[in-house]
Parts: C-alpha cells; structure tokens; sequence
C-alpha cells in the first residue's frame, strides 16, 4: 500500500456499526445501491452472493459478517461498494456511504494494539481528522481467498 | 518507435508467408519437379526477407535471404530437390517461425542461426557444380529483385520476368497498355472487366497496375496500366481496347525484356545463367501463363471476399455490451407486456427482432475455420513420420468448418496428441505394413464436421487398432481395474480406459508419446470445454477417436428450474430429458434414493439440499426431476419446477469466487437477476 507517500490520498468514507472506515478512492471502481442478490450454495456466510453489476457477475461480501459483527436488515442508506484489488472484483456491503476525505499520509497511525476485535486483523492503521477516527481497511486480507475455501469445507 | 503501428501487421503477415511456405514446401515434397512451387516459395521468402529488413530485424532478414539462395539455386535447376535439402529448409522455417513468435511476444527477434546457416551455404556449394557463380548470381538477382526501379509504370518481379521471357520465345509481343477512362466515366469498374474481357480475348495479361483487386474496387483515378502478351500488333490492339466504350485515350509500349534487366542492374553472369533456365523450362512453358491466369481469377475472388483484421478483446467488448442491451431488451419486454401499450408493443417487438440478428452477426464474427489448427498438422506429421520411419498420408477433410475462437485456441494441444499417438502408436512400420496385406503407406484422416449445435473432429487411422486383450493386461497390471471388473466390460468401456491417468500401452517408450501422461490430459482438456471424445477401434483395422465440441463457449442453451425462490439453469447439452415422477415410485437403495427410468436405475439428487436452499419443509405429492447424464451415468436431479429452455450468456463468477462446488458459472437472465448454472459433471460421481 502508499503508506510510504507524504501526500494527501483521497479516502472513500463508510459506516459500519457506527464506526468509520476507509479505504483508497483508487481501490474504488463505484458505489451502487444495493439489488437483487443471488445466493451461491457452499460459501462462507459472509459472501452473500453474487450480484448483476451492469453485465458483469460480481461476488458480494456483507463486511458486517466478515467482521464478524451481528447482521442488520438492508435500509434505504445501505451501499455496496465495488472494489478491484488483485485483478478481483469485490462488492462489500456497509451501512451506508456518504463521504470522501482527504488524508494526509503522515496522520496515519499503526493500528493501536486492541485486544481481541475480530475486525483488528483486517485493519491497516487509523487516521485522525479532527475529531473523527477512521479505521484504514487491509483489503488484502479482507479479500483472503483461502478462507472462503476453508470455511466451506468446514460447513459441507 | 513510427514502426510499432506496423508491427502487428508485420507479424500476422509473416505468420501468413511463413504458413504458406510450410504448406508449399510440402508439396513440393510430393511433386518435386514442380518448379511453380519453389516459385511461390520463393516470392513468400522474398516478402518476408523485405519486410524483416524494413523493419529492422536482421537476423530474419539473412536467414531468409540465405533460403532464398537454395531456393534460387532449385528453380534454376541447379540443385534438385532432396529430402536431405528439404529438411534444411524446413529447419530454417522453424527457426523463421520461432523468430517471428519471439517478436511477437515482445522479444527482439534475434536467434542464433549460424548452423542452419552453414548448412544452407554448404547445400549450395555442396550440390551445385558451379559453385562460385551460382553464388554470386544468387546473390546478384536478389538483390536485383529487391531494387527494380524502372522507367515502366509497372514492376516486374522474377516470375512475371519469366513468363514475359517464355512468352517472347513463342512469338508473343509483350506490351504495357495504359488505359485512360473518360472522367465522367461512372461505371470504371464495369469498363476495367470490359477491357480485361476483351484483352484476355487476345493475350494473357500478366500483371496490372494497380492490382486488378483494387481496380475492381475502383481504387484508381483515370489511368491503369496493364501488362499483356499477346500475338496482335500495337495498331490493333489499340483500337479493340478503343472499342470498349468510355475509353479516353490508350498508350502502348512494347516492352523490350532488355530494358528490364538492365534496370535490374544484373551482371553478366546471370543473364547466362538467365537464359540456360529459359533454355530448360520452355519445354514446359505453357504451365506458368496458365497458373498466372490462375492467379489471376483467386485475385478476383478475394477481393469480393474482403476482410479486416479486428482484435478479439474488441470483440469481447462488442460481445459485452450486446449482452447488456439483451438484458435491458428483456426489461423493456416486461415493461411493454405490463403497460400494454400497443405501440411501445411493436417497437419492443422490432427491436427484439434486431437485437437477435445482431447477436448471431457478433458471435459468427467470433468464429475461425478449424483450418487455423489444422494448418500446422500436415508439417508436424511429416517430420514425425520421418522420425518413426513410417510412411504417412494425412488427409485433411473441413477444415473450412468454423468454431469459436476460444474453443479454437484450446483444442489445439489435445489434437497434436491424438495424432502423434496415431501415428506412433496406430500406425505401423512399413514392412509390418506389408506383411499384414496393407498398403505401405499409412493414412490419416483429421475430419472436421457440423452436426447440430455441435462440430466434430474425427481423427481416424488405418493402423492397428487398439489391442482390447493389451489395454486389459495392463489396466489390471496399473491397478485402474481389477480382474473380475475386466470381465464385464464391453469393448467401448476398455477403449475408454486409455484415457485414464498413468495408462500407456506401447511397449517401447520413444520421445514421441508413450509416456502415459496425455489421454488423460486430452481428455479433461476437451471435457472442460464442453464436449466429449470417443473411441472406436478395430483390430488390425485402425482406430476413430471422435471429439464432439459446442460451437461456441460463450452461449450455451439451459434449462432453467426453479428451487424455492431460486433459479439455476441446468446445460442442456448434459440433460437427457425431465420426468414428473410420483413420491411412491421412489425407491430406497443403500440409503440412496432411486427411481428406475426407463429400466435404468437412476439415483436421485435433491438440489435443494446440495445447494442448501432455504426452504420451508413442505412435501409434495409430485417431484420434477432432471436426468442428467455424464458419459455412460446417469442421476436424477430433483427440482421445484421446470421454468424453460433458454439461451444463455456463460460468465464466470469472477476471480475471488474460483472452485465454488457443482456451480460452472452464472448468467444474467431477462429481469436482470443472476442465475447460477449447475456443473453436472461434478455431481455424478
């Protein structure tokens, strides 16, 4: 990642479990609302599914089950957020997103050492922008393939 | 670099020549007295010598040049053709291609050829007596080739040299005409078939300017020049071509062959040598003004047969887009159905109509001629033939028969096996040949063939066929099958045991094949395109492996069923059909629920449970059931309810979702929605 740069990065903001988090503008292809998903049979919990995403088949993952958070009802403010990492496309599903920032790279901090969040191992570090915190995602490992693989043989 | 926009061009153009040199090399193999051949030869070695140089990759340009030189020194009879001279040029091709496929792939197209080389250098020194002339004149006429700049409109290359040369031997006039249409002439391309018509009525033309494919096109301004042999003098022949109406004005020259070589620069030598060849081919000399004639009408027929090179990503992307407005189509459909709007009806209508054309033009457009695969069989056999040290005929039947790209680009690797084991394994030596009452010679036959949504490709051979005791001893002895089961098996089901994985049944190993990796290979490389492969043999007869593959990859034809809420399609090509069957014929056995189809005892799959569909519990009095199949086996796979068959669009799930269990691949359907497309193959065991 550009934790190197000195510069400002643009950060796409969302909200999960009234926390925010963020990620990299250019990690970003858009932001849909969400539709009709199609259930693959024999995948971890958190993958939904897929969605129709103008033509093209795109894996959906609810990030609240993946951070292991209790899953709530889809409202009118709920997003997907479709990401290209790796040459994969990835919808994720978050309460709601409405903002972009500015970041400047020296205001971002290691991930404080917080016992036991299951979200922890995701994080990349946390910036501060004035009096809001927002958490940086590790879409690397939120998007770690061999667990999809090791989670379904465990359920089938 | 100005050159990079060439480049393209340049590599598909060199990929054409090198082609059509293998193709002709081989037969000039069969016919090699044929001196037309080694003409053709040479004019593609000649265009790829230019353009490698043009573009800047010497290596190329010295090694082709080099070929040139023995090819010269054969049609002017100064060398006959050998099989030991042919191996070397085939050996100097191979290393053209590798160049050209290194160029290609981004390398710089350098290669050390010094051997190939020398070898060509002593192939010319060594058979040719007149060692250091011949060299020399070589050297001398390519050159000349390459720099004509003449006082004529027209350029002549070696060959229209030759036949102008024959032509003034029997008593033609050769003349260069051009031809001035009036400028308001409307009709030019009807004037210019005009005057061939009444040129040819007179002469042969030999050559015009501009090429009579862009003349057709009426590609020129007023003027074209034509180059005739031909009996009447100056006087006449102008006023038949006056004849042809919208004619402004006709200029004619003779053309004097001196002047030719003159400006060609050439030395002494050569013109003797020049003319000992005329001397030889005389005799003869009608066969090449015919085959320049014939060169003239396959002009004639590409040219209404024009094509445009288009990379495939943009077909993709045209494929894309189209199916985006398909799925839009199918809304607009649902829409109009809703509002009943009898207007918004028909132009919904309409528009459907068009959009199924569009989609049959853009996946033809997808289509390639098997011949793109098939091309390069001919040379491969050829050399393995003289490697095993039998002797093959190979026959190529279809090879116009078209499939998608994508299947083309795959099932290349699984043929080269299939034929190698033919030949290795199949076919025997010549004197085993003999003694068992055959011909010599072997043959084998690759056949391409439409038949329904499928093309085949039949590999057959005359050779031994397959040994039923041999493949049994050796299953057995591999531990594929045990003794009892190999009683039972009929004759189909002991061919279709080579395919398994660690079977080889020749009893020497050669580098060729024999080293049991492959039919296993080839036969998961066809499956997982979607089709199939066969095998049918007869002792000391020869042996048919048949591959049966979709047309294409991209549309495939489903069946979609409905399980609770949610649709899946089910390939069609794997159903054999679907049955409503009643709770109590179900059968118990093993705790394996079973009906019995047709006197067939079938296993039953429950979808719902496999893909763990949420359901509420609810029995029904009826199931549907699916019987699909996977080679010779069977299952029941039992779904809610049959929703219809359909044409769809194949996607893939996208990389972060790779080996998800029993599902293919997805597809859009009409209202937008994803249906995921069942994998039969993975749920019969």
């Amino acid at each position: 990642m550009a934790e190197t740069l000195t510069e400002d990065i643009k950060f796409i903001v969302f909200q999960l479990k009234e926390k925010e988090y963020a990620i990299p503008v250019n990690k970003v292809n858009s932001i849909e609302k969400i539709e009709h998903i199609t259930r693959v049979p024999g995948l971890t919990p958190y993958v939904k599914g897929v969605i129709n995403l103008r033509g093209v088949v795109t894996p959906i993952i609810d990030l609240r089950l993946r951070f292991g958070l209790d899953e709530i009802k889809y409202t009118e403010s709920t997003r997907v957020i479709i990401i290209s990492f790796d040459d994969m496309e990835v919808g994720l599903i978050v309460d709601a997103a409405n903002d972009v920032i500015d970041v400047n790279m020296n205001s971002i901090e290691p991930q404080p050492e917080v016992v036991g969040v299951e979200e922890a191992e995701y994080i990349s570090g946390v910036a501060k922008i004035d009096k809001r915190l927002l958490i940086l995602l590790d879409l690397e490992k939120i998007l770690n393939r061999d667990e999809i693989r090791s989670d379904s043989k465990i359920e089938g | 670099m100005e050159l990079n926009q060439y480049l393209e061009v340049f590599i598909e153009e060199s990929k054409e020549h090198l082609q059509s040199c293998n193709e002709r090399l081989l037969d000039l193999e069969k016919n090699p007295e044929d001196i037309n051949i080694v003409n053709d030869i040479f004019r593609s070695a000649h265009t790829l010598k230019g353009m490698s140089a043009t573009m800047g990759y010497e290596d190329l340009a010295s090694l082709t040049h080099q070929m040139e030189n023995v090819l010269d020194a054969i049609r002017n009879h100064k060398l006959s053709v050998t099989p030991e001279i042919l191996d070397v040029v085939f050996q100097a091709v191979d290393d053209l291609e590798a160049m050209v496929f290194s160029i290609a792939d981004g390398g710089d197209g350098k290669r050390n050829v010094t051997e190939v080389v020398e070898k060509l250098k002593l192939i010319e020194k060594g058979e040719s007596p007149l060692q250091v002339q011949s060299q020399a004149e070589a050297a001398a006429t390519t050159t000349a080739a390459e720099s004509t700049t003449s006082t004529f409109k027209s350029e002549y290359d070696e060959f229209e040299y030759t036949v102008l040369e024959q032509s003034k031997e029997q008593g033609f006039e050769a003349y260069e005409i051009t031809i001035a249409l009036r400028e308001d002439c409307l009709l030019k391309a009807a004037r210019v078939y005009m005057v061939f018509e009444v040129l040819e009525k007179v002469g042969e033309v030999i050559k015009s300017t501009p090429p009579v494919d862009q003349l057709e096109e009426e590609q020129f301004d007023q003027e074209f020049t034509v180059s005739i042999v031909s009996k009447e003098n100056q006087e006449d022949l102008k006023k038949i071509i006056m004849k042809v109406s919208e004619v402004e004005k006709v200029e004619i020259n003779a053309i004097s062959l001196g002047d030719i070589r003159n400006k060609q620069e050439t030395t002494e030598a050569s013109s003797e040598e020049e003319s000992k060849k005329t001397v030889e081919a005389t005799t003869n000399s009608d066969v090449p003004v015919e085959t320049e004639q014939k060169k003239q009408t396959s002009t004639t027929k590409q040219a209404s047969n024009k094509t445009i090179r288009v990379n495939i990503e943009r077909l993709d992307i045209l494929l894309n887009l189209f199916e985006e407005l398909v799925i839009d189509r199918g809304r607009l459909e649902q829409i109009s159905n809703d509002l009943k709007n009898q207007e918004l009806h028909e132009t919904v209508e309409r528009m459907s109509r068009i959009t199924g054309d569009l989609q049959n033009i853009i996946l033809n457009m997808r289509m390639v001629p098997v011949e793109t695969v098939f091309n390069r069989f001919p040379r491969m056999v050829r050399q393995l033939a003289r490697d095993l040290g039998k002797k093959v005929n190979l026959e190529i039947i279809g090879a116009e028969t078209e499939l998608d790209r994508t299947v083309i680009d795959e099932i290349g690797d699984p043929l080269v096996h299939l034929i190698r084991n033919a030949l290795d394994h199949g076919l025997e030596t010549p004197d085993v040949r003999k003694a068992n009452g055959k011909h010599e010679e072997g043959t084998v036959v690759l056949k391409a063939f439409h038949s329904g949504n499928h093309v085949f490709i039949e590999i057959d051979d005359d050779g031994a066929g397959i040994k039923k005791q041999k493949v049994l001893e050796k299953a057995i002895k591999n531990g594929i099958i045990n003794e009892q089961t190999a009683s039972t098996l009929t004759d189909k089901e002991v061919f279709e045991l080579i395919f398994a994985s660690g079977f080889s049944t020749a009893d020497k190993i050669s580098d060729v094949s024999g080293r049991g990796v492959g039919l296993d290979v080839v036969k998961n490389t066809i499956e997982s395109l979607g089709g199939a492969i066969s095998i049918e043999s007869r002792e000391g007869k020869g042996s048919t492996f048949s591959i049966q593959l979709p047309l294409t990859l991209s549309i495939i034809s489903v069946m979609l069923v409905e399980i609770e809420k949610e649709k899946f399609a089910v390939p069609l090509s794997s159903i054999i059909e679907t049955a409503i069957v009643k709770k109590d014929e179900i059968l118990n056995a093993h705790n394996q629920k079973v009906i019995d189809f047709r006197g067939k005892v079938v296993p039953l799959l429950f979808l719902k449970d496999i893909f763990q569909v949420p359901s509420q519990e609810e029995e029904d009095e009826f199931y549907s059931v699916v019987i699909v199949r996977k080679g010779d086996k069977m299952a029941g796979l039992i779904v809610d309810s049959f929703i219809g068959q359909q044409e769809v669009v194949l996607k893939s799930l996208g990389n972060y979702l790779t080996n998800v269990f029993a599902i293919s691949g997805a597809t859009i359907l009409g209202d937008g929605q994803v249906a995921l497309i069942v994998d039969c193959n993975a749920l019969i065991k």
